[in-house]
């Protein structure tokens, strides 16, 4: 930030003279530097308010990640010396490796632990008897690692001095080193390395699969003159309504060991990669079938025209126009479609079976074998496609909206019965698996006890008697999609709005836009990791956060920030570049503005983004999965404790109060929506022909 | 000090800079401006016009230079402690806001009465002949009266200073012209110091009082519409103020420019000898003489209406000189209503192009039409001499 108040007058002398034939010569070759305005220091803090918020939930985090990653934990055998007494005196003082090389007790593979690794001295005593009448010394060479005697946690270098009952309950503790040693070690661990190879071979079939499915669908809705257009949109949409583990549950109830149409698989598992391909071309289908029909529609009719002129055959036509005039849509859906299936960890953590994947491999290291270092370094390594993906995709969007903005002609379909009754077909067969997997869920959540009593009841909706976080976790659920959904959108919005309409301070707003795009890039569980690591750090003063509902607030406004961001900066740069201009001349602070134009005109996709903002908390599992508490349980991570406690029919029944949920909010959306619509009409719309 | 001028300028401008990267954009302007005047900034597009503009309004603040107004420095103020108005290319209405409200932006907060805000409103729009249209939105009128609310919205707070950035731009020929006229006579009528960015000469010369022509970013001339279409100080300010014709020559004695075979009378006293020239005349001072007739007539053309400081000479004492009368070929003709715009190709000049404006009237008597030979005169006291080299 820049200039201060009161440096204005670089030279006081020459102020007075404006008449004078020569103002002193050197004055005005002086750089000016423009007073701070009253506007410029509210706007200055807000940007400090926002830039700052997004540096501790998000830079900061993930800096405490990478550099978790980079410290690996050893005992430093070097550094502990002993003697024994064996009734003749104390013997030459040796250090523990040098016992350890004699023994070969403990191989390096053994020396490398964690932050929290112990190791018992007795080992390097094979003769060790705790009721010999042997006395023991050790010290410490470096007063680094410190060892334990019982509770006492002993840092200096002196000899101290035990009786054999005494010196079993010594424990060296892990030294830290700085350095690659933990990427050696996931390297060279095939079980964790396979996860990286599952990983990127599920998210290209996946997206390879998705990517096809979604633009036959697009082709259809764009090209097609069939009908329920409208009825196929909104089946084709309903996935991004509920968690992506739920089609997990559902082929578990059509594909599982006690599956409805377990036959159909030929023997084949649905636990492993055929699962968690099936789910993700479910929950991932909408997000390329928005891009990819946003694309197609945009291409222009005239091109159609002179195919149809030249006599081009639809298949040549097809080829040559509808393809490459979709190509940056076709590549910005694949890497979308990509990055969220590699960094999804619902759906292979229901379905995926003893199949790993990278994102489960965070989990079990974090919660299974409390390993962080290894749950970092696997941050890291998923990071690196997922940052990939997202790099890409952004150089793609930019060129599409290049793109957009030349002037084209929307194409309009002219019927053509066996083109449009084949569209027809393709979509009802794409809806039906759609509505299909949300269906057997529905089912599931209200029989008794598959497969042996299949008469209906609500007895599944009785979470209280489970385990899960029973009715609890839904209303936390609704709190914190509420919580995200108001705070996010003030959040988020003034923020676009600071980094839009500030003329100063372009480095940091360059930084903040820099921060702004850099969560869509962050895996959940990687964000949900790095709030570990940086909130429950007890040095830290926002301690206090962890384990409450704000943390979640704060994940999840985090997690969904870019795309909201966008949908922001979208809307803001539509409004008149000048309004703060007029408010400034007419000497009316920007708030004004700010408060009487800009949010009132933006308020369509203000809403937009809350909607965005409370569906997503409501489903996502990824980013809250390490920071829930007992006191904030949520339901969708019900639905993944009730499944991995065997309890599939309530947690489908969870995962379905989750989608009416969110159909409830898309609902009232819709309802609030059309009714400032309705109210701002008389500005909206254009001078009727009478006026004037 | 030697001759102070009567009272201080109400706004300066000292050598002012603005610099993007490095791109000079604003290269060392200095203007100063009366106050009740209406100036325009008038250039091609990207000369720095609003650059300036906006460095007057603190949009923008300069790299360098000094700007005071009123007497007060105001060189590194931000925008909302000068005092101006402003009207912007896109007029910045505020959609939501009705026709009143947005005129009453700038009167909130201000210690008025609601009252007070609402008769000053009323008053506001009765000035501009909006009364009536209070309730409207922006998008329910026309883009002149969209114009005129965002004229009378910088107006209402009674600015010291009205700036305006091409705020006709946007409009079609006849609101334009009307607006024009309206615009002009409202502001004498507050008499409040106006500052009119445009890139359309016509606009210039019909309303304001000094013109400040300018040209990859520094001033080229600064001058009262007849000073700037009659004695342009430079080739560029010539050529993109009204129509020119250009003819390359070298300088002879006693002002005197030697074009081809023939050496023209110009108004200049001194081109120095022998250093490349253009000479430099207006369509519409291009006299044609036929044959015995004698008495040419000059054309009602472009800007002639505009009057004459310009010594009006009649043109057959004129051609007695003999020097500027030369012979040309018509080549065609261009009916432009009013007048014809005639292309003729002189071979004493050696080959040179000239375009001549004539009335239809002298058209007529003098038969003039396709591959006919004219008589033409070109009057001394028009020919314009400019060095070559720097545009030419
Ligand atoms: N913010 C900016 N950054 C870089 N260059 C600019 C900026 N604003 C204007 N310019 C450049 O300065 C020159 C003058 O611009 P401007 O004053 O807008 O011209 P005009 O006379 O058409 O109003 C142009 O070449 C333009 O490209
Ligand atoms: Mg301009």
């Amino acid at each position: 930030m820049t200039a201060d108040a009161d440096t204005a007058t670089t030279d006081a002398t020459t102020v007075t003279a404006p008449a004078s034939t020569t103002p002193a010569a050197a004055s005005p070759a002086a750089r000016i530097r423009p007073k701070t305005g009253r506007d410029d220091k509210i706007m200055a803090a807000f940007i400090a308010v926002i830039g700052l918020y997004l540096i501790v939930s998000l830079a900061l985090p993930l800096y405490a990640v990478l550099s978790k990653s980079v410290s690996a934990f050893y005992f430093d055998l070097g550094n502990f010396e002993f003697q024994v007494d064996r009734g003749a005196g104390w013997s030459a003082p040796v250090t523990a490796r040098q016992l350890n090389d004699e023994l070969r007790a403990l191989s390096p593979e053994e020396l490398r632990t964690s932050g929290d690794g112990r190791l018992a001295v007795t080992v390097f005593f094979p003769d060790f008897n705790f009721r010999a009448p042997t006395r023991y010394r050790i010290r410490q060479v470096q007063p680094e690692a410190a060892f334990l005697a019982g509770t006492r946690r002993v840092a200096d270098t002196d000899w101290h001095t035990f009786d054999s009952n005494q010196f079993r309950r010594v424990v060296l503790r892990a030294s830290k080193s700085t350095g690659l040693d933990n990427y050696r070690a996931y390297f060279s661990t095939p079980a964790l390395f396979r996860s990286l190879k599952n990983s990127l071979t599920i998210a290209v079939i996946s997206t390879v699969l998705t990517v096809a499915l979604a633009f036959g669908f697009a082709y259809a809705l764009t090209r097609s003159a069939m009908r329920f257009k409208g009825l196929f949109r909104i089946i084709a949409m309903a996935p991004i309504l509920v968690p992506s583990l739920l089609p997990g549950i559902a082929l578990v109830y059509l594909f599982g060991n006690q599956g409805m149409l377990k036959s159909f698989l030929l023997g084949e598992s649905i636990y492993g990669p055929i699962g968690i391909v099936i789910g993700s071309v479910f929950f991932t289908f909408p997000h390329a079938m928005i891009i990819i029909t946003t694309a197609l529609s945009l291409s222009d009719a005239r091109l159609y025209e002179a195919a149809v002129s030249l006599r081009a055959s639809r298949w040549k036509t097809f080829w040559t126009v509808t393809i490459p005039g979709a190509r940056y849509g076709l590549v910005s859906a694949a890497f979308v479609v990509f990055n969220l299936v590699i960094t999804d960890f619902g759906l292979p953590k229901v379905i995926g079976g003893q199949y790993n994947m990278l994102a489960v491999d965070i989990y079990k290291q974090v919660i299974g074998q409390q390993n962080f270092e290894m749950g970092a370094v696997v941050s890291v390594v998923l990071l690196i496609p997922a940052l990939l993906a997202f790099t890409i995709d952004r150089v793609v969007q930019k060129k599409q909206v290049a793109q957009l903005s030349s002037r084209s002609v929307p194409y309009a379909p002219q019927p053509h019965r066996r083109f449009d009754a084949l569209c027809l077909l393709y979509c009802v067969l794409v809806t039906v698996f759609i509505a299909g997997l949300i269906g057997v869920c529905q089912y599931a959540a209200l029989i008794k006890f598959w497969p042996y009593d299949l008469s209906l009841s609500f007895n599944n909706y009785n979470f209280d008697v489970m385990d899960g976080g029973g009715w609890d976790s839904w209303k936390n659920s609704i709190r914190l999609a509420l919580y995200t959904a108001a705070a996010g959108t003030a959040v988020i919005f003034c923020g676009a709005y600071m980094v839009e309409k500030t003329q100063r301070f372009v480095a940091t707003r360059a930084a903040f836009q820099f921060l702004a795009m850099l969560p869509m890039a962050i895996p959940g569980m990687v964000l949900g990791l790095a709030y570990i690591f940086f909130f429950n750090n007890p040095a830290n003063p926002l301690h206090g956060l962890y384990g409450s509902m704000a943390i979640l607030v704060i994940c999840t406004v985090t997690h969904f920030y870019t795309v909201s961001h966008l949908t922001a900066v979208t809307a803001l740069k539509q409004m008149d570049r000048e309004f703060e201009s007029v408010a400034a001349s007419l000497k009316q602070p920007f708030h004004k503005v700010f408060s009487r134009v800009t949010v009132p005109v933006c308020l369509p996709s203000v809403l937009d983004i809350s909607i965005y903002l409370f569906v997503n908390a409501m489903t996502t599992v990824s980013g809250v999965i390490f920071l829930y508490s007992p006191d904030t349980a949520l339901a969708s991570i019900a639905v993944l404790n009730m499944d991995d406690a065997g309890d599939i029919a309530p947690a489908a029944a969870m995962g379905m109060m989750i989608f009416y949920s969110n159909i409830g909010a898309r609902l009232i959306h819709l309802l609030l929506t059309r009714k400032v619509m309705r109210n701002t009409q008389a500005w909206r719309t254009r001078r009727g022909e009478a006026v004037r | 000090m030697n001759s102070a001028p009567p009272r201080a300028p109400f706004l300066r401008i000292d050598r002012l800079r603005k610099v993007f990267g490095d791109f000079t954009a604003l290269n060392e302007v200095s203007l100063a401006i009366d106050e009740g005047e209406f100036i325009c900034f008038l250039g091609p597009s990207g000369c720095g016009k609003t650059t300036l503009l906006r460095a007057v309004a603190g949009l923008d603040i300069q790299t360098a230079g000094r700007v005071w107004q009123a007497g007060r420095d105001i060189s590194a103020l931000p925008p909302a402690e000068r005092d101006f108005g402003i009207v912007f290319q896109s007029y910045a209405l505020f959609p939501n806001l009705t026709v009143a409200r947005n005129i009453a932006f700038g009167l909130e907060n201000q210690k008025l009465k609601r009252a007070d805000i609402e008769r000053r409103v009323t008053e506001l729009l009765a000035l501009v002949n909006l009364s009536g249209q209070e309730g409207k939105y922006p998008a329910q009128l026309s883009g002149g009266e969209q114009q005129r609310v965002a004229l009378t919205r910088a107006l209402a707070t009674s600015p010291g200073l009205l700036l305006l950035d091409e705020p006709l731009s946007a409009l079609d020929a006849r609101v334009r012209a009307h607006l024009r006229v309206e615009m002009k006579a409202l502001q004498r009528r507050l008499g409040v110091t106006t500052i009119m960015v445009t890139h359309d000469q016509e606009e210039a010369l019909t309303m304001a009082d000094r013109i400040v022509v300018m040209n990859h970013g520094v001033i080229e001339q600064v001058g009262t519409p007849t000073e700037i279409y009659r004695r342009p100080d430079t080739l560029f300010v010539a050529e993109f103020v009204g129509a020119m014709n250009r003819i390359a020559g070298v300088g002879a004695s006693d002002g005197r420019v030697t074009v081809g075979e023939v050496t023209l009378d110009t108004q200049a006293h001194a081109a120095a000898a022998g250093a490349p020239v253009v000479a430099a005349i207006r369509p519409e001072d291009v006299l044609p003489h036929a044959g015995a007739e004698g008495g040419g007539e000059s054309s009602g053309g472009g800007g002639d209406s505009a009057g004459g400081d310009a010594a009006d000479g009649d043109a057959a004492s004129a051609a007695a000189k003999g020097n500027n009368r030369l012979q040309a070929r018509v080549d065609y003709l261009e009916f432009l209503g009013s007048f014809w715009r005639v292309s003729l190709t002189c071979a004493a000049l050696g080959g040179v192009a000239l375009t001549a404006d004539l009335s239809s009237n002298a058209m007529r008597r003098m038969r003039i039409e396709a591959g006919a030979r004219v008589d033409l005169e070109l009057p001394a006291e028009r020919v314009l001499v400019f060095p070559r080299g720097r545009g030419a």
